[in-house]
């Protein structure tokens, strides 16, 4: 009995660390555990199912991640892997890992804010710059290349860049 | 060739998850086609950022519907194979869009409405249904800061854009009323705590517009009287030249996919 509880968390383990591999198509530095976006793997015998959640209910990369995570799992040796995708809790950028923080300022894009600041009206949030760290930003469009970001600017060192927004 | 229309059992919980998912393709469409032609780059990116976040409301809505109704429709059957007057979205969202004041202003009134609303449903007894707001709430919130700073940009601008956007709030305000009315079949979900009554919003709602549209020193129409006919089906001219695109493409090469 211990053996198979064994075997099935060391499978477990194996079956996450495949799908923990798959990164965001659109920010190629995150994978989607720094995102928050892995919610659960389930491994019942020879089958695995990973529970993904979309970050934004258009999102486009949603699509693309889920057939990535089946090639990663194939790879890994698991056959027919399933994706189930659930809806709630809903996704936050409060669940974003502090070393995805990281690697999203390194790839220069402003990592999200708490998730209370969303609700504050007419742009009355201050952003970092990735590039130079000055507070001196200012926002230039609400929606950026893709759903989860803004376009914003720097006054101080006059480079535009991206923000994740808070979701 | 011509596909034919599907047959829908609108129950009223069908009913009312069709409902939500029209108004969304709906506007969300609308939005679309500003895609290339915006005044300008960053709107471009911004009306086609909240044209997704809609549809992607939308295909929840009806893939739920679709589950509840459990025949053999689904997300694409219900957005494709639906003629005119099976259509339940408010006349609000199907008007044309007009200058970009008349868009704008379409959107403030809606997103206004939207993020109450979906905030308020979060709290559902149907788990899927608040599983659907909680995503669409936080959406909500950012379409309603975009096209209110928009509302204040045109009121408070020129004489030009201050005079469109005006005359785009008188024009949709007859509009507006269709958010705050429900039949009996949604009377009963909102009586099992499975939908909420829009009605009690409508006072938050005016609160959020007059703030705004104060501010951009527009002002709101006092008449009262409100055209309705869309959650029953009965559309005006310009939903069925909106579906004609929309559909062509199932409508031609039926069953085609990607």
């Amino acid at each position: 009995m211990v053996t198979v509880l064994e075997r099935d968390s060391e499978l477990r383990r194996r079956a996450w660390d495949a799908a923990a591999s798959v990164v965001d198509p659109e920010i190629p530095v995150l994978t989607i555990a720094d995102l928050g976006v892995l919610r659960d793997v389930v491994v019942d015998g020879d089958h695995v199912e990973v529970a993904i959640t979309p970050t934004y209910s258009g999102c486009p990369a949603m699509n693309m991640i889920a057939l990535e995570i089946e090639i990663a799992l194939e790879r890994a040796g698991f056959r027919g892997p399933r994706i189930r995708t659930v809806l709630s809790p809903a996704w936050t950028t409060d669940w974003m890992s502090e070393e995805g923080r990281q690697k999203l300022r390194g790839y220069g894009i402003a990592p999200p804010q708490a998730a209370s600041s969303r609700r504050a009206l007419f742009g009355a949030q201050a952003v970092a710059c990735p590039h130079c760290g000055s507070e001196k930003t200012e926002l230039l469009s609400e929606f950026g290349s893709t759903s989860c970001k803004a376009l914003w600017r720097c006054k101080a060192c006059r480079e535009p860049f991206d923000y994740f927004k808070c979701h | 060739m011509v596909t034919a229309n599907i047959q829908v059992s609108e129950t009223p919980l069908v009913l009312y998850a069709l409902r939500r998912a029209d108004d969304a393709l709906i506007l969300g469409h609308r939005l679309s086609e500003w895609c290339g032609h915006a005044p300008m780059l960053e709107e471009d990116m911004a009306l086609s950022n909240i044209a997704l976040d809609l549809i992607g409301q939308a295909r929840e809505l009806y893939s739920y519907a679709a589950r509840v109704e459990g025949g053999g429709n689904d997300e694409d059957k219900l957005a494709y194979l639906r003629d005119v007057r099976q259509y339940r979205n408010l006349l609000l969202v199907e008007q044309p869009n007009g200058d970009f004041a008349q868009t704008l202003v379409r959107q403030f009134f809606y997103s206004a409405f939207a993020d109450l609303y979906w905030r308020a449903m979060v709290t559902s007894r149907d788990t899927t249904l608040a599983a659907i707001a909680a995503k669409s709430e936080k959406e909500s919130a950012y379409h309603l800061r975009h096209s209110s700073e928009w509302i204040i940009r045109l009121g408070d601008g020129t004489d030009e854009s201050h005079q469109r956007a005006q005359a785009a709030i008188d024009h949709l305000w007859a509009f507006t009323g269709e958010m705050f009315a429900v039949d009996d079949g949604e009377r009963a979900l909102i009586h099992a705590g499975i939908a909420i009554d829009p009605g009690a919003l409508r006072g938050r709602w005016l609160t959020t517009l007059s703030d705004v549209v104060g501010e951009a020193t527009l002002n709101l129409p006092q008449a009262d009287w409100m055209q309705q006919g869309g959650r029953a089906g009965r559309h005006s001219e310009h939903l069925g030249h909106l579906l004609s695109e929309l559909q062509s493409m199932q409508r031609t090469f039926p069953g085609q996919t990607w």
